[in-house]
């Protein structure tokens, strides 16, 4: 093929495995867990309208070892995904003047995380009331 | 000029990031950790009749179909534009292999909710 030809920048293949790119890739990775755990709530929902069988044997599974294994994980994944969306969060929204001065980001990420504690502990709170 | 059709899934993104940031890690440690082992919470918390009665209920339903759909939009979107930074595949194979499953478990999600009744 003749003509001009645009430059491509080679890059690396595994450039997402090394920093700073790694940080990145570990950020965007609590998206399977997050996606991760809504399949096991889908598998749930989905034996729950099959039947009580169904629905017993999903039971069983979430006390199996690998079960409990896999929701640490998620644990994990969620509490990253917290820090990181509430630290990117002052980043993507549109700058935030309150009486005339700029709310600074810090700011802005501490009130995030302060709402995630809070609704953190309404949840538990909520299902403490709703035990039979 | 094309318009893209990326913000269509920056709306489920955010609404899904959001929501899991608030509530997922309480509702892994109720649900994955805490009802299996039975520590601190009864034995019966999520027992067939209960849970039948929370997915019937109107606010239970939509509990359900927000929480499995907005983390399953939210995750799809982020796996999709890593796997396409990775340069895992076409762009376009990508996104529709992404999305179509999220499209493909938010039916089913649906599905369920209705089978369950109300």
């Amino acid at each position: 093929m003749s003509g001009p030809r645009p430059y491509v920048r080679p890059a690396e293949t595994l450039w997402w495995a090394h920093p700073p790119y790694l940080a990145y890739t570990l950020r965007e990775a609590t998206g399977v867990a997050v996606a991760g755990y809504a399949l096991v709530l889908l598998a749930g929902l989905v034996s729950l309208a099959s039947g009580e069988r169904a629905y017993d044997a999903w039971l069983d599974f979430l006390k199996s070892p690998w079960s409990l294994a896999l929701h640490a994980l998620f644990l994990i994944g969620m509490i990253v995904h917290v820090w990181t969306w509430f630290r990117i969060m002052p980043k993507t929204m549109p700058r935030l003047v309150i009486g005339g001065r700029l709310v600074p980001q810090n700011w802005i990420t501490a009130v995030g995380l302060a709402m995630a504690t809070a609704a953190f502990i309404i949840i538990l709170l909520v299902a403490e009331w709703m035990q039979p | 000029m094309k318009r893209s059709v990326a913000p269509l899934f920056w709306l489920p993104f955010g609404a899904g990031g959001m929501l899991s940031a608030l509530t997922g890690p309480a509702l892994v440690l109720i649900t994955g950790l805490a009802v299996p082992t039975g520590i601190g919470v009864s034995p019966s918390f999520m027992s067939f009749a209960r849970a039948t009665a929370f997915a019937q209920h109107p606010v239970g339903k939509l509990i359900l179909f927000g929480v499995i759909a907005l983390f399953i939009w939210h995750g799809a979107e982020r796996i999709y534009l890593t796997l396409r930074d990775m340069h895992a595949g076409g762009r376009l194979a990508l996104m529709w292999i992404c999305y179509g499953i999220a499209g493909a478990l938010t039916f089913v999600t649906v599905a369920a909710l209705v089978i369950i009744g109300f």
